[in-house]
């Protein structure tokens, strides 16, 4: 025994060091790239790459589901330029914003990637992504082909960084099956949000021993408070950015209507909801309705419920309003192949690879009149609704960080939906980080 | 430490230019600069603010103010330590659970061993997923399992508390297959004659348990723990995974490493981060450190 111990004792203690450093160390590197300045931005000119422009692309993307369209689209790319290689690399969404930022600070972007509306202006605002002014100006690109809301997004200080390459809106998910069970009528297509107040009471009472709900959301921004903030005339970010609207009366009675709702029992409480979200409750028979977006039809559509479901507008409150957002197509200010990656861009936004997009059904496809195909993929639902809510859709809040306060709502509003605390309350202290955060961003 | 100075006296030998140093420097090339360097780089962007795309200005001490100045910091590191204490609790029955498997005889220890290390090769996520199912607070197994005997189970993931309780828990017996394999090879060095020593003089099971096994074992032991510290200190994917992202009890219940995810990917302040990475560094160090001072009191090292 003493041998062994004594011979082990070094090594151990050895071993004990490097692990302590090593695992330290591997945190700490994460957040330690180094500083570089931006690349230049591209100039206000645009003419079309040469036919025969020979580069290596690279192509950022989340979403695998939406490969097969992407290959699609960059096999008709490649009968005009058959010299342009493409790799479609795809980051899961959970490391793709980290692994672009790091890329980023090291000016090794991808020439071509997905963006979002939260992470836009922070890219935009440090020049890490290239205007497509002169795109724009020599007719490669039209804004007005797509929804205006959605051409803002992407819209910094005046400057256009890109257009949508598909969006989504939100729409009330129906189980015509429960509202039968509890023996209520089916909503008309201009209901008010009194009358899906009293639906949602009434289905969850009576519904109550089988332990279904009336309604159940997701209870985060896009698809649950920031339709109804809209609808009760409120806003979640001042137009120029820098203040938060959340301690307006307007904003607060958006929130109120899901505390309201929780509090009577329409809804299941924020725990339930927390544990097993809204849509779970929804395609397992638990809820009557769901409040979410068109995204949700790929679940919905595979679901034991799926017969079963139509789309309804959302109720109207003081106003009709709805939220859009959609993903863009921009191009890395820093890329080594600018020309290419900026005819790709182009491409991409064509009618003709939108069409194709549309098709394929991966998504809502953003060019106006390419979305028919998503509207009949699934007859008899009126998945048309998201289409005509376009329309009355407002802009997706956003702001240079919009991450920091997004952290904020998460952490705060569930106190206000619960009641723990009043929604004024919440509001107003919200409403003061979120501005703390703002000033920040100047 | 003293032995390792004995050592070198006794071993005082002369000194033999370059060539070590180049037998070993492949290695050190790789940790001076994937890891020495970013400490020292991490330590200088702790005194500044960081850009989002880097470029950064000095603020001195700002960082630090604030960071010991945020109520979160605190409650992190509470949180924290009690995920780590109630962990521990899995070291003694680790050992005990590796000294049952080391019984002489036993049918199917292969198997047994691989059932307690399963969870440790499988991907936290993974795990995460079905334990979320289980503490799920209307559809769970174990609120099912607790009504049988008429127990009104909590919101397990949304609740204060319960929340930190769950992911330990969770923690504890992820950690039991590798502290297991580690005992269990300490054990393989406790010499069989002793056993047989102490049965011919009469020492019952739980005597020679006590009185053979956990004595020899210490340097095992010792070595567990501190792995254990360092790791439970690191608490994060399973967290993140357990509770999401979107959790109201997220601040209730966020550990330092989430605190310093939050503060560096969410809210994209590095600099600050960078502070929140150094003050988990000094700790676990200082932690360590201390762990060595004490070990001489109760690892029996001869």
């Amino acid at each position: 025994m003493p041998a062994t111990s004594s011979r082990l004792r070094r090594p151990r203690r050895a071993v004990v060091g490097i692990i302590a450093a090593l695992s330290t160390a591997a945190l700490l590197s994460a957040c330690s790239q180094g500083a570089s300045s931006a690349g230049g931005g591209s100039g206000d000119s645009y003419t079309p790459a040469a036919k025969n422009t020979s580069a290596n692309l690279t192509y950022a993307v989340w979403d695998q589901t939406q490969v097969a369209a992407i290959d699609a689209n960059l096999k008709g790319f490649n009968a005009e330029y058959p010299n342009i290689k493409v790799t479609v690399s795809v980051i899961p969404w959970g490391d793709y914003w980290t692994k672009l930022q790091t890329e980023a600070s090291s000016n090794s972007m991808p020439d071509l990637f997905w963006m979002n509306g939260p992470n836009f202006q922070l890219y935009a605002s440090n020049g890490k992504i290239a205007p497509i002014t002169g795109e724009v100006k020599a007719g490669a690109i039209d804004p007005k082909n797509y929804s205006s809301s959605l051409d803002d997004l992407y819209n910094y200080k005046g400057v256009q960084y890109g257009v949508p390459k598909d969006f989504d809106t939100i729409g009330m998910w129906v189980n015509k099956a429960l509202f039968q069970e509890a023996g209520v009528a089916l909503p008309s297509a201009n209901w008010t949000w009194a009358d899906f107040q009293s639906d949602a009471l009434q289905i969850s009472q009576k519904l109550k021993s089988k332990g279904i709900y009336g309604i159940t959301a997701g209870m985060d921004g896009q698809t649950t408070y920031y339709p109804t903030i809209f609808q009760a005339g409120g806003y979640v970010i001042s137009p120029d950015g820098k203040k938060s609207g959340y301690d307006t009366p307007e904003t607060e009675a958006g929130l109120q209507f899901w505390t309201d709702l929780i509090k009577n029992g329409s809804s299941p409480n924020m725990k339930q909801l927390t544990e097993t979200a809204g849509d779970q409750w929804f395609v397992s028979g638990k809820s009557a309705m769901f409040q979410g977006g068109s995204w949700a039809r790929t679940e919905i559509g595979s679901s034991p419920i799926a017969k079963d479901v139509q789309v309804y507008p959302l109720p109207t409150g003081k106003v009709a309003a709805n939220v859009i957002h959609g993903v863009s197509n921009v191009v890395a200010a820093g890329s080594k192949n600018l020309a290419a990656a900026r005819a790709l861009q182009v491409y991409l936004a064509s009618r003709t690879a939108q069409q194709q997009q549309g098709d394929m059904g991966a998504v809502i496809p953003a060019f106006t009149g390419t979305q028919t195909a998503f509207a009949n993929s699934m007859p008899g639902v009126n998945l048309q609704v998201f289409l005509d809510e376009v329309q009355i859709a407002k802009p997706f809040p956003v702001s240079k960080n919009t991450a920091a306060w997004n952290t904020l709502e998460t952490n705060l509003l569930p106190d206000a939906f619960d009641g723990t605390k009043s929604v004024s309350a919440v509001g107003s202290d919200l409403a003061t980080q979120m501005n703390a955060a703002l000033a920040k961003e100047q | 430490m003293t032995a390792i100075r004995s050592g070198a006296k006794a071993t005082h030998r002369k000194y033999d230019g370059a060539w070590p140093w180049l037998f070993v420097l492949p290695l050190l090339i790789g940790v001076v600069g994937f890891y020495v360097w970013p400490i020292i780089q991490t330590a200088y962007y702790s005194f500044t603010t960081w850009g989002v795309f880097g470029g950064s200005t000095w603020t001195g001490g700002a960082n630090y103010a604030a960071l010991f100045a945020d109520p979160q910091l605190y409650r992190s590191l509470l949180n924290t330590v009690i995920y780590t204490a109630i962990v521990l609790l899995g070291v003694p029955l680790s050992v005990w659970l590796a000294s049952l498997l080391n019984t002489p005889g036993l049918r199917f220890v292969q198997f047994y061993r691989l059932l307690f290390f399963l969870p440790y090769v499988a991907m936290p996520v993974a795990i995460s997923l079905v334990w979320r199912m289980i503490f799920n607070g209307d559809f769970g197994l174990l609120n099912w399992v607790l009504k049988l005997v008429g127990i009104h189970g909590p919101y397990w993931l949304t609740t204060e508390w319960f929340a930190l309780i769950a992911v330990s828990i969770v923690g504890l017996w992820s950690s039991l297959g590798f502290s297991m394999i580690l005992l269990g090879a300490g054990l393989k060095n406790i010499p069989p004659d002793l056993y047989e020593a102490a049965e011919l003089d009469g020492a019952s099971r739980p005597r020679q348990f006590f009185s053979i096994t956990v004595p020899l074992l210490t340097p095992s032991i010792f070595f567990v723990l501190i792995i254990t510290i360092i790791s439970s200190f690191q608490l994060f994917d399973l967290l993140y995974a357990m509770l999401g992202a979107h959790n109201a009890v997220m601040p209730k219940t966020m550990s330092l490493v989430f605190y310093f995810y939050q503060s560096g990917f969410i809210n994209n302040d590095k600099g600050f981060a960078s502070a929140v990475a150094i003050f988990i560094f000094a700790l676990i160090g200082v932690i360590t450190l201390v762990q060595f001072r004490l070990q001489r009191r109760w690892v029996h090292n001869d």
